[in-house]
């Protein structure tokens, strides 16, 4: 569905400052995947999206969209494809129920079917009863249903959603993910979303893509990411001040490493968190350690994301919300 | 809300998409999305009024004071009101088509225009589209003003008024065109198109004889009037809606208008094209 080679795109800002947006996306995408792309603010994501949807133009490399060259047939692959952008797709001085019939004659619809899919994605995405307000009367929230909707009305054999659910409550979060999967299983189409929502790429997308300094940094199912990158982890606490009886313990469980001895505190990743924990207890209480807390923490693709930069994706948030996590090395900022 | 059945997409249009037919129907699918707002909020035509309206309310008055007795040297016969009304007419066409471009300003803004991109609506529909439908809230500011007028004096001869008005229209598909070229030109820093608008839409003005008499300006001024296209389009509607529609002024007007138009639909698609970046 998408054969994307090399692309790179520089932005020239000023004579003396160009940004280079993408620096080398390969990147393929067979019929019917469901592909979240990831990465920080500024990372190429929009710039990537808006080269393979023909809105801005290369400055190298190639991209075939739906069996068609991106810069040489722009035309055929609007045609096949669906895009909802970062921004706001409908016109401020036109009524919700408008944009949705503009859409659906844009894309061949004669009047009747263009009204009949208009009613059904305002219920869809739960904007009855907004049909006939202004665009510029609507709450960001439902501004952003619309512009989904919008996307939506000819169920294009590919769609881009470039942060579909920012500024989404979580009832429509899902009523929005209800929707996709849907129109996905029912016309085989394929997906290729930005989102800064973990959890989202976590449940919804069989394949992640970490895209960082316009690079793909990684590509591969959520699963697979996690257990390669990032592992279960431990972090257990013993009464008193001294850990370091528990940290020789924790050294020799299966798969253990990084482990971390911080006062009365032990972390350390393990291959299996969940069977791990059971059998360091039994092991501290044949030893006479005194454990006071245990914990498991399965990693979240924000874990995968520190482990590949050493950054978090969560500005300004401490990855695990605890304090001491921030010693460690790897915690500290790039 | 959750039980969809969603409309096949096969009859997602793939025939009738190029050719001259493909572009017609664009053009029409942009224009009726951009009639739309009018038509639910038809009071906004007043908007692009405000300016004409007050140069007819208060410096009308004054032009009938100063101008008054010389009716008939200056002005033609026919008084103040027949020379100025039709002038006032091509006023609205400035003013209410020069600023239309901001509305594409705001939809590059927020993204709206991003969206209409990426669909398979032809580029140059989406200029044209926009362009041709700037005849209709003009042609209502016209229809609106020549009305208002009729009480104090204002004397319609219709069949002059109507080609008036069709020459109006295809000037302000001009002119709209432009101020959407504009528009694109500057969208990276949005605030230059009023300075650009503002800048050129005085001088266009006054050397018009919109406002005043040229004959009684310098000779330099009436040189630079003669090449600006909107003193054509003055003198060609006031002959139109004195009754004089078979004349040379009026052809001159018409020639005005269409190179206008062409100059503007023409840049305005050259510029629409490269809209994206
Ligand atoms: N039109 C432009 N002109 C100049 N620089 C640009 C332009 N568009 C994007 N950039 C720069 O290119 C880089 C990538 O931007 P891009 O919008 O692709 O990021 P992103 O991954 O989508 O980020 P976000 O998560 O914030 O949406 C950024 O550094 C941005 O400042
Ligand atoms: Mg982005």
């Amino acid at each position: 569905m998408i054969d994307a080679r090399s692309l790179t795109r520089d932005f020239v800002v000023s004579r003396s400052q160009t940004v280079h947006a993408v620096r080398g996306i390969s990147l393929r995408i067979e019929p019917g995947e469901l592909v979240a792309v990831l990465g920080p603010n500024g990372a190429g994501k929009t710039t990537t999206m808006r080269m393979l949807t023909t809105l801005i133009a290369p400055t190298s490399g190639t991209a075939t969209v739906a069996g068609h060259d991106v810069v040489r047939q722009p035309a055929q692959v609007r045609r096949h494809i669906g895009y909802v952008g970062q921004g706001n797709g409908a016109g401020h001085t036109q009524r919700v129920r408008d944009e949705l019939n503009t859409q659906g004659s844009i894309y061949g619809l004669d009047r009747r079917a263009a009204r009949q899919r208009a009613a059904e994605l305002l219920d869809a995405l739960d904007l009855t009863e907004l049909a006939t307000r202004k665009v510029s009367a609507l709450s960001g929230g439902q501004r952003r249903r619309l512009d989904v909707a919008m996307g939506l009305v000819h169920g294009p054999s590919l769609l881009f959603l470039d942060e579909p659910s920012t500024g989404l409550d979580p009832q429509n979060r899902a009523n929005l993910w209800e929707h996709i999967l849907r129109m996905r299983a029912e016309h085989e189409m394929t997906v290729v979303l930005t989102t800064h929502y973990m959890d989202e790429a976590d449940s919804m997308a069989e394949r992640v893509v970490v895209v960082d300094h316009g690079e793909i940094i990684a590509d591969d199912s959520a699963a697979t990411l996690k257990a390669k990158l990032a592992g279960d982890r431990i972090v257990v606490t013993v009464a008193g001040d001294d850990a370091r009886p528990l940290a020789r313990l924790v050294d020799r469980l299966p798969g253990a490493r990084d482990v971390v001895c911080d006062g009365n505190r032990v972390q350390a990743h393990v291959g299996n968190g969940p069977a791990a924990l059971p059998e360091l207890l039994r092991a501290a209480v044949a030893a006479d350690v005194p454990v006071a807390t245990a914990q498991v923490h399965q990693p979240t693709l924000d874990d995968v994301f520190l482990a590949l930069t050493g950054r978090s994706l969560r500005e300004g948030e401490n990855e695990h919300g605890n304090p001491q996590d921030a010693k460690t090395p790897k915690d500290v900022p790039a | 809300m959750s039980t969809v059945s969603v409309t096949a997409p096969s009859q997602i249009r793939t025939a009738g998409r190029t050719g001259p037919l493909g572009l017609f129907r664009d053009i029409g699918i942009v224009m009726t999305r951009e009639l739309r707002p009018l038509l639910h909020d038809p009071f906004s035509v007043i908007f692009g009024m405000v300016q004409p309206l007050v140069f007819l309310g208060l410096f009308g008055p004054l032009l009938v004071g100063s101008l008054g007795g010389q009716a008939g040297t200056a002005l033609g016969n026919g008084g103040v009101w027949q020379w100025f009304v039709p002038a006032i007419l091509v006023m609205t066409a400035l003013f209410g088509t020069s600023t239309t471009g901001a509305s594409l300003l705001f939809e590059f803004q927020t993204g709206a225009h991003e969206r209409m991109l990426v669909t398979p609506l032809s580029r140059p529909s989406l200029l044209i589209g926009r362009a041709l439908k700037e005849m209709v809230p003009l042609a209502g500011q016209a229809v609106i003003i020549v009305l208002v007028m009729i009480p104090f004096g204002f004397r319609l001869h219709l069949a002059g008024a109507l080609v008036g008005l069709a020459l109006l229209a295809v000037f302000g598909i001009g002119l709209g065109a432009l101020s959407y070229a504009l528009a694109i030109a500057v969208r990276k820093q949005d605030w230059m198109f009023w300075v650009v608008q503002q800048t050129l839409i005085f001088p266009l003005m006054l050397l018009s004889g919109m406002l005043l008499p040229l004959e009684t300006g310098p000779g330099w001024m009436r040189a630079a009037a003669q090449l600006n296209p909107l003193a054509y389009l003055v003198d060609a509607e006031r002959a139109l809606f004195a009754g004089r529609i078979g004349t040379a002024t009026v052809l001159w007007g018409w020639v005005a208008a269409l190179v206008t138009a062409a100059v503007g639909l023409a840049v305005g698609v050259r510029a629409m094209a490269r809209s994206a970046d």
